[in-house]
């Protein structure tokens, strides 16, 4: 059912970091076939493996690639996303701790793919000891001549923010200003890191690619649906019996993850509800999870894959108390830039938080959806749309149970 | 730490500094890296020591201020030798991350943002972590720590010297 694990394969080994473990299980092999290929032959056999971007988006990695204006005379770089930070989400401090030469191995084939000679990974600062086992990595693998000669890895840690994980506020950290994020276009492939076109790419994308190479774009297109390939980790955290991280298809349904691998419901045992892909997805009740775990099949669900970071609720958690948590923390870490971001964010965890305490009134919980809802497509970056769908969906499917406090 | 030393680094810390300056196409992208050095070697980042990392940068004090004030992970005030920062998003309030956070303030007579008077921890209540799997859970110093009960809670409060 779950098939076979790619990128966790050697989670059991307890030097699977180090580069002796790396080689001896085929590491580097993939760079060393890659080198043969022509770059854009690189980038073909990414876009028909269907691999799709799996740090929040969703956008096909090797159409991404392909963006990065040809015959560019000057500098190109690769950025790597190791900034996790959405809620629900801790898939690439596993890899960064555990597979470290899988994202440099990934990192040389994606530098080959777009010309480029120098790639940064941008880790949240609070990752202190993932940082340290990936500079360590990085130290290894420049030593054994892997990188030095044509390509370059610096590692560069974050100072807690959110924002800096959304692709062009983590440009500006990395440039030592502050995150805010940028208007796009031009799209950092045009225009990123230092003025020069740039490909950002998160921590598990990048380590597909070496099995992406070694295997066949095919093999990799049909572990998945037709519009995704692969396999991918999913974060499951909340109220189940084995929360951690566990690596399937992107065919797995939810119900699946929830029941086969992470050991069914804690607490009374019932399904409440589940928020499928970050705190930024739209909350899907327990007769809803009958659904893929692919980009599109929770899109048609109206819920997003996202960063695949599963949170379980079951019959005992308030989701008017779940909601003022969420709220919570998209008021704390709007960058301030765009007014009905920073506005409403403000407001609606205000709001909120007096349903909780038992102080709401009646006209609350159509504020908070007329609030939202008009927001919606008005602002900077993404981070507000991804605050809007909690915002919505918890009052919508579970309206009952605010009306049951304010009516009070 | 108090500032009655005057705000400079070491020769061995400039050259770490100018290290970390050439690492990047423009040199101004060291400025965080710089930054955690700056707290680590004079315990928080003062005024003075905006003013003295603009200068190693050849950038506006404003512009360090505006970097600082923006990172939750740069202090602006003194902090205890140890911070304890304990996850309070969604998963570890599931598991019970507002009961660990009263008996933190309880154990240590603080309120989130305080530092006790023998300066010995500053109590902080923080968005995901991303251990969530290991709900509830805090950050100590560097450190990580995971599937928190109050009585492990207390065990690690008694190592914090
Ligand atoms: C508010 C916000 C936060 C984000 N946080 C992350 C993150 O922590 N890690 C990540 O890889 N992508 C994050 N993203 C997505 C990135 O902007 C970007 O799409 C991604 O890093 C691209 O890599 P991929 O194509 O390999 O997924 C975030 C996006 C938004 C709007
Ligand atoms: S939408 Fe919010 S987080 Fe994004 S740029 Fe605007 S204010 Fe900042
Ligand atoms: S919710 Fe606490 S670590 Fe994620």
């Amino acid at each position: 059912m779950t098939g076979e694990r790619i990128l966790t394969r050697n989670f059991h080994r307890a030097d699977a970091h180090t580069l002796a473990a790396y080689r001896e299980t085929g590491g580097y092999t993939a760079w060393e076939k890659a080198q043969t290929m022509e770059p854009t032959a690189i980038t073909e056999e990414v876009k028909k493996s269907n691999l799709r971007g799996l740090g929040g988006a969703g956008f096909p990695t090797g159409m991404k690639w392909s963006f990065i204006p040809k015959n560019h005379a000057g500098p190109v770089y690769l950025v790597i996303n190791a900034d996790e930070a959405e809620p629900g989400t801790f898939k690439d401090r596993y890899l960064l701790e555990r597979e470290p030469h899988a994202v440099i191995e990934g990192m040389l084939i994606a530098a080959r793919a777009i010309r480029s000679s120098v790639g940064f990974v941008y880790i949240r600062g609070e990752y202190v000891e993932p940082w340290r086992r990936f500079s360590a990595a990085v130290r290894e693998a420049s030593e054994a001549g892997y990188l030095g000669g044509g390509f370059d890895v610096v590692v560069h840690r974050g100072a807690g923010a959110y924002i800096c994980g959304e692709e062009t506020g983590l440009i500006s950290s990395l440039e030592g200003r502050k995150g805010w994020p940028k208007l796009k276009p031009p799209f950092p492939a045009i225009k990123g890191a230092f003025g020069a076109p740039t490909i950002v790419n998160n921590v598990e994308t990048i380590c597909h690619l070496p099995h992406i190479i070694n295997r066949g774009a095919g093999w990799f297109a049909s572990l998945g649906t037709k519009t995704q390939g692969g396999t991918r980790m999913y974060s499951v955290s909340g109220r189940v019996k084995r929360p951690g991280v566990y690596e399937a298809s992107v065919a797995l349904t939810l119900r699946q993850l929830i029941y086969d691998l992470a050991g069914g419901v804690t607490g009374n045992g019932r399904l409440k509800a589940v928020v499928p892909g970050g705190s930024s997805a739209a909350i899907l009740r327990a007769d809803e999870i009958d659904v893929t775990l692919d980009v599109d099949g929770l899109k048609n669900a109206g819920t997003m894959a996202g960063s695949a970071g599963v949170i379980v609720m079951d019959e005992t958690v308030s989701i008017p108390e779940a909601l003022m948590v969420v709220a919570r923390f998209y008021a704390h870490e709007s960058c301030g830039q765009c007014t009905p971001c920073r506005e409403c964010t403000g407001w609606i965890y205000k709001i909120t938080e007096r349903i909780v305490e038992g102080r709401g009134r009646k006209e609350d919980l159509d504020t908070v959806l007329d609030v939202a809802r008009r927001g919606v497509g008005t602002t900077i970056c993404a981070f507000y749309d991804g605050a809007v769908g909690p915002y919505i969906s918890y009052i919508e499917k579970f309206r009952d149970e605010f009306e049951a406090l304010v009516t009070k | 730490m108090s500032l009655t030393t005057p705000v400079a680094f070491t020769p061995e810390q400039l050259a770490e500094v100018r290290r970390l300056q050439a690492l990047y196409p423009d040199r101004r992208a060291a400025l965080l890296p710089v930054l955690h050095m700056a707290q680590d070697a004079f315990g928080y980042i003062s005024l003075e020591v905006e003013e003295y990392v603009a200068g190693l940068f050849d950038l506006t004090p404003a512009h360090v201020h505006e970097v600082v004030t923006f990172y939750t992970m740069f202090f602006q005030r003194p902090k205890g030798r140890h911070v304890v920062a304990v996850c309070h998003n969604l998963s570890c309030h599931l598991a019970g991350a507002p009961r660990i956070l009263a008996h933190l303030k309880e154990r240590l007579g603080l309120e989130v943002g305080q530092t006790t008077d023998d300066g010995r921890v500053t109590l902080l209540s923080v968005e995901c972590l991303c251990a969530c799997e290991h709900a509830p859970m805090m950050q100590v110093d560097d450190r990580y720590q995971f599937d928190l009960t109050p009585a492990r809670v207390d065990r690690i409060l008694e190592e914090l010297r």
